[in-house]
């Protein structure tokens, strides 16, 4: 079964996610522990696995950012044909993104890979591609996505979730609506509660 | 005090059943350790030495005698009969069951309380000044926008999981209480020379490991602004915070990093977007919280009490008492009251529920129904009649929340320590009630006059020995325990950070060297001064050489 929610609703997912060829990560330590976390900005990606990377000659693709900027010119008459979605992890800087295209609406999907659940950057990200950005296309998270971020993700701008394999996606769909009248204004509802709804009227005892 | 609403009711009763299906999803091992760890932070559980420890939240310190009954309720249902308040004005239960906790959080929402976010990476409770409302020294009442910044921290969306934990502080008054200085952003509220209010904001500011007094990051703000602002400053913060290191990770490390002028430039460039943006604070709606807040229908009473002089007069326990708990209010004929939660040689800050339940009775009677916790880990009194303070006094001291100690020596801020937390170096508790004992004398306590003592039982600095006139710290060598003393920190709009005196000691010497540093003191002090005056005017070295003079040095700790 797919494990995919969009727009409230389980799907087939028709994106094949491409991916840079695997390289072997030394683990890093520091103050004792292993590092979970990449920095922001961190450069983590080889020219020679962009180059490396194989991107399927049809269908609808989403490719690492890193991929599409540097190998762009490929990509140009699928672009065109909607088929080219991107995916950037939450340690890469957008604005690697929106300097190379003013336009992300070019894109019918862009997805952010987060390798951590703990790693609430993911939000922020979201937040800026949809209201910053102007990006009004799909926007999915992926990777270390449970349940109890969802609520968070549709208020960051979300409206595609790919839980995580070993999880059960139809039960994760409750957690969008964990709650019902939130107190500040986000994404989905710029409005915080006390301008959604009349406050005043609910007197002081 | 502020009520919830219909909505602010569905939202905390929501939040009960969400975290009931985490512990289910948790217990039924549908969720692993790893990931149950900041669901269950974020409700303020953590996984302590002898059982878990439930942090539950008293926004910027207030409580209502019907919750404070209910907390007494909780800890003698779920828990061992008592609670301790802590430096952040929550309550901790040390001995829940976490099969309990969901229950114990339904009934928290009963009476209109839970424990959100008072752990984890997220936005914290907010804290403030314990006089706040009724401390005549001060300009604006902080505690609206404390409670329209609560709301607005609650579930934040964007700030969920923030590379650390964040702490926010406001304060209204010239001599801040709230330690504004000492938080990741504290807020001082004041008057702008149009005579509106505006904020002073203070960014980067923490103990822990690394201690940094905040830095200004903008001298003007209008209130309209606050969390927006907030949204600039943590949105960088969120993005460019160091997650490789959790000892890095504070937005102290990033400011600090980037320098405050680049910080605050990026923040600029942030809040372009963000300023006037729908979370901007109507008049409307400050209005309609600071409804909350108003003033209480006070009497109209003369500046003095005959019976209250009397009685100061006639008693020296109660003039004792009333010398270090009693503290000014802005109506005449009122004032505020603090019950010592520092009898000497029990653990700072803890409270049975048999006293709590007074604590709740007596504001129930005296002071309009309502208390507040103190970061000194005291409840406060502060609605008081004058004519009513010796009754207050009777029925405290019956019960042992009369101490008067209030702000002296023995009034030891300390955190948890050895005794309950598993990243403790060493007890803290038991150098605290060894110290409470050798000071046990009141006439000399008194002599020496107001000092702050903290006590943290490793660098986390959750009793903020950083900012101790006298702070200690615990320490390991070798696996055995060590404490490290340092001297000359202080809280308020001074406030310094302590220096380190000198290799460190064992538990058995701690009482004998504060009374070393004492006696230094004593001997050096001009006339009213205090003793942090002291050793800021003579330095630390008489202090040094009379503790190490006469100390003989056990074997060396050198690492610290
Ligand atoms: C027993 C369980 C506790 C644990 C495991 C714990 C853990 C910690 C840790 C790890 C830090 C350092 C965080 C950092 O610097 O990033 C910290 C700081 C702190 N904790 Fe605790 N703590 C506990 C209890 C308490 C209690 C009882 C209080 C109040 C009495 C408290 C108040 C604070 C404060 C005020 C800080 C310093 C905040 C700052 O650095 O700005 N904690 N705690
Ligand atoms: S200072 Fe250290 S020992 Fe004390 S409560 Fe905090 S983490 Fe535990």
């Amino acid at each position: 079964m797919s494990n995919l929610i969009t727009q409230n609703e389980i799907v087939i997912d028709d994106w094949t996610l491409v991916t840079l060829p695997k390289v072997d990560q030394e683990i890093r330590k520091q103050a004792g522990k292993v590092v979970l976390f990449k920095l922001t900005g961190e450069n983590t990606i080889s020219a020679e696995q962009i180059a490396n990377t194989q991107i399927p000659a049809t269908g609808k693709i989403i490719v690492p950012l890193s991929v599409y900027l540097a190998r762009k010119s490929e990509l140009a008459t699928r672009i065109i044909k909607q088929e080219v979605g991107i995916w950037l992890a939450t340690h890469e800087v957008l604005e690697s993104l929106t300097n190379a295209e003013s336009d992300l609406n070019i894109f019918p999907l862009i997805a952010v890979y987060v390798e951590r659940f703990a790693d609430g950057r993911i939000f922020s990200i979201g937040n800026l591609l949809r209201t910053r950005y102007g990006f009004n296309h799909t926007l999915r998270a992926f990777g270390d996505v449970l349940r109890d971020q969802l609520f968070f993700l549709k208020r960051s701008g979300f409206d595609s979730y790919l839980i995580r394999a070993d999880r059960n996606a139809q039960e994760a769909l409750q957690s969008l609506k964990d709650f019902s009248q939130p107190y500040q204004g986000a994404v989905d509802d710029k409005q915080p509660v006390w301008r959604r709804l009349n406050r005043s009227q609910n007197n002081v005892a | 005090m502020y009520k919830y609403d219909e909505i602010d009711q569905q939202l905390v009763d929501e939040r009960v059943a969400q975290y009931r299906d985490q512990v289910r999803r948790y217990l039924a091992k549908e969720l692993s350790e790893e990931e149950f760890r900041p669901l269950r932070l974020q409700n303020g559980l953590y996984i302590q030495r002898h059982a878990p420890m439930l942090r539950i939240a008293v926004p910027y310190g207030m409580l209502s005698s019907r919750q404070l009954h209910k907390l007494a309720d909780i800890a003698t249902q779920y828990d061992r009969g008592y609670g301790h308040f802590s430096t952040r004005q929550n309550l901790q239960l040390n001995w829940p069951k976490l099969e309990d906790t969901p229950d114990i959080l339904a009934e928290l929402a009963t009476v209109e309380m839970h424990a959100i976010q008072t752990s984890g990476n997220c936005i914290r409770n907010i804290t403030t000044d314990q006089f706040a409302g009724v401390a005549p020294d001060e300009i604006i009442d902080p505690r609206a926008m404390a409670e329209v910044i609560r709301q607005w921290s609650t579930f934040h969306p964007e700030f969920a999981l923030l590379p650390r934990k964040f702490k926010i502080a406001v304060s209204g008054t010239k001599q801040d209480r709230a330690v504004v200085q000492m938080h990741d952003i504290g807020m001082e509220f004041y008057r702008d020379a149009e005579n509106k209010v505006a904020i002073k904001v203070w960014v980067g500011g923490g103990l822990g490991r690394t201690p940094i007094l905040g830095t200004v990051i903008r001298e003007h703000l209008e209130w309209q602004h606050a969390l927006t602002y907030c949204e600039a400053v943590i949105r960088v913060y969120n993005l460019h915070g160091r997650r490789d290191n959790a000892y890095k990770a504070r937005i102290k490390i990033l400011v600090k990093a980037l320098g405050i002028d680049e910080f605050s430039k990026q923040v600029e460039a942030e809040w372009l977007h963000l300023k006037d943006n729908p979370n901007t604070i109507t008049e409307a709606e400050l209005a309609r919280v600071a409804q909350h807040f108003e003033a209480f229908d006070y009497a109209k009473l003369p500046a003095h009490d005959s019976s209250f002089d009397a009685a100061i007069a006639n008693n020296a326990a109660f003039a004792a008492w009333a010398k270090r708990s009693v503290h000014p209010h802005k109506i005449s004929g009122y004032r505020a009251v603090t019950l010592s939660l520092k009898p000497h040689g029990k653990a700072p800050g803890d409270a049975t529920s048999e006293q709590m339940h007074v604590v709740a009775d007596l504001a129930a009677q005296y002071s309009f129904g309502e208390l507040r916790v103190s970061h000194e880990q005291n409840l406060i009194l502060a609605d008081v009649k004058l004519s009513d303070l010796f009754a207050v006094w009777e029925k405290a001291r019956a019960h042992g929340l009369a101490t008067p100690n209030i702000g002296l020596l023995t009034d030891i801020i300390c955190c948890p320590g050895g005794d309950f937390c598993s990243l403790a170096n060493a007890k803290s508790i038991p150098i605290a009630q060894a110290i409470q004992l050798q000071f046990d004398n009141l006439d000399y306590l008194h002599d020496i006059g107001e000092l702050e003592l903290n006590i943290s039982g490793c660098m986390n600095a959750c009793g903020h020995h950083h900012v101790g006139h006298i702070g200690i710290l615990g320490v390991d060598k070798d696996g055995s325990e060590w404490y490290q003393v340092s001297i000359g920190g202080k809280q308020g709009n001074d406030a310094s950070l302590a220096t380190v005196i000198g290799r460190a000691f064992s538990a058995e010497e701690m009482p004998g060297v504060v009374q070393k540093l004492i006696e230094v003191y004593l001997k050096e002090r001009s006339d009213e001064e205090r003793f942090i005056d002291t050793v800021r005017r003579i330095g630390i070295a008489p202090f040094k050489a009379h503790v190490y003079a006469t100390t003989e040095p056990k074997k060396e700790v050198t690492h610290v």
